[in-house]
């Protein structure tokens, strides 16, 4: 009585749906891993009472064995914006698998209410209900996960572009600050807004400072002066600023030629040296206080 | 687009304009330096400038010529300057290895020609002591 299995299940989900519900959000209530920070009773209920709903309607359709077929699509797309959306106001995965287990409980305890003393049909119904929740279950972790790496993704594209910004200094004065480390994608996005800004503005010189980059080994010392060559071929001068006294002894230690660009210590120092060989003042309207 | 047999050599004073606006193939590479190394002794010019704003695509070749060309002209006492260098172009040539150390730079037109002025200095004039002009 292979197709027969889980059609108990189906019954108790379509005659006894209220109080499935109820004794559901109720266990959900009472779970210590509620976020009550997070959501409020009111959509909690609302978000069980629509999944028991589109529950019952698959399960009477299409059986409870196939749960990726046709039928189940408006459960599984509940389940997905539900687990986006938990994601998003920060639950952690178990939280947000816990909506779907904890529906185990309520829902074994009306099938052994329901079959009473026969064993074999209780442990069939309730294996089928069982692999019927996990599946569910898991389902949901699998598009939480979905939704925190489409998330890491954007927030590292993001986090690509911000940190990447071409500032005007001065007329004819670029600067370049550059934040955490230097890999190969990021001197090319680097690279190129460096001399996409050169053309639009017309600069002459641009200053890279290296404050913000934490360490600075042979191959971030290549990519520097890769971007530093670039600039001069367009026509514009490189100062590199920002040397920590750490990174000047790494960098003699690595044996990493920088002789070719002008180096110094502060901004203010390449700066200076900027104004200078761009022909150009900064002085005091007044003296001093 | 009719192919293109010379990329002419604009005498400016002083000075040879070169501007390159079609895509390099070697052999019209090769024709501009015999072109411009003729025209540099012709003219005694100082300096070449040569404008690349419209090139798009370069190769190791090109990347080369550039080079080779600078290194002529100051073997003839004329400065090089290559001006107007994409961001694609100069970011392709980097990545090629060639960083074109013995080249002058710049991104415009008039700042080529400032750097050329500053670079070789006033004008020398032939002239008698007496200045009356030589036959």
């Amino acid at each position: 009585m292979v197709s027969n299995a889980g059609s108990r299940v189906v019954q108790i989900l379509d005659k006894r749906e209220r109080e499935l519900l109820a004794a559901w959000v109720e266990s959900q209530l009472k779970s210590p891993g509620l976020r009550r920070d997070l959501i409020q009773e009111a959509e909690l209920r609302e978000q069980s009472r629509e999944f028991l709903r589109r529950l019952r309607d698959a399960a009477a359709t299409a059986g409870v064995d196939d749960i990726d077929s046709k039928a189940w699509d408006p459960v599984r797309e509940q389940l997905r914006v539900l687990s986006t959306e938990r994601a998003r106001r920060g639950f952690t995965p178990s939280e947000t698998a816990m909506f779907v287990f904890s529906l185990k409980e309520p829902l074994f305890a009306r099938l052994r209410q329901e079959i009473g003393s026969d064993t074999t049909v209780l442990a069939e119904e309730t294996w089928v209900a069982n692999i019927l929740l996990d599946r569910l279950g898991l389902f949901t972790t699998e598009v939480y996960q979905q939704g925190r790496e489409e998330l890491i993704a954007r927030q590292g594209e993001e986090m690509l572009e911000l940190s990447t910004p071409v500032v005007a200094l001065w007329d004819g004065i670029l600067a370049l600050p550059l934040i955490g480390t230097l890999d190969s994608a990021r001197t090319q996005v680097v690279m190129e807004n460096l001399l996409q800004r050169i053309v639009e503005t017309g600069a002459s010189i641009a200053i890279i400072d290296i404050t913000g980059v934490p360490t600075v080994d042979t191959l971030v010392a290549q990519h520097l002066l890769k971007t530093v060559a670039a600039a001069r071929l367009m026509g514009a001068d490189c100062l590199i600023s920002g040397i920590r006294p750490q990174i000047a002894q790494t960098i003699v230690h690595l044996g990493v030629e920088l002789q070719s660009v002008t180096t110094k210590a502060t901004l203010a120092a390449a700066f200076a040296v900027a104004l200078q060989r761009t022909g150009q003042t900064i002085g005091r309207v007044r003296p001093p206080a | 687009m009719a192919d293109v047999d010379r990329i002419p050599i604009i005498k400016m004073g002083e000075f040879l304009l070169v501007s390159i606006q079609v895509d390099m193939h070697d052999r019209l590479a090769m024709t501009l330096q015999d072109d411009l190394t003729a025209s540099i002794v012709r003219h005694q010019a100082r300096g070449v400038l040569i404008d690349i704003s419209s090139l798009e695509i370069v190769d190791s070749f090109i990347g080369r010529m550039l080079g080779n060309i600078a290194a002529m002209s100051r073997v003839l006492d004329a400065e090089t300057v290559v001006v107007g260098m994409r961001p694609a172009v100069a970011i392709t040539l980097v990545e090629l290895g060639m960083s074109l150390p013995g080249v002058r730079t710049a991104l415009t037109v008039e700042r080529a020609m400032d750097m050329l002025r500053a670079a070789v200095g006033p004008a020398v004039h032939m002239g008698r002591v007496d200045g009356s002009q030589p036959e």
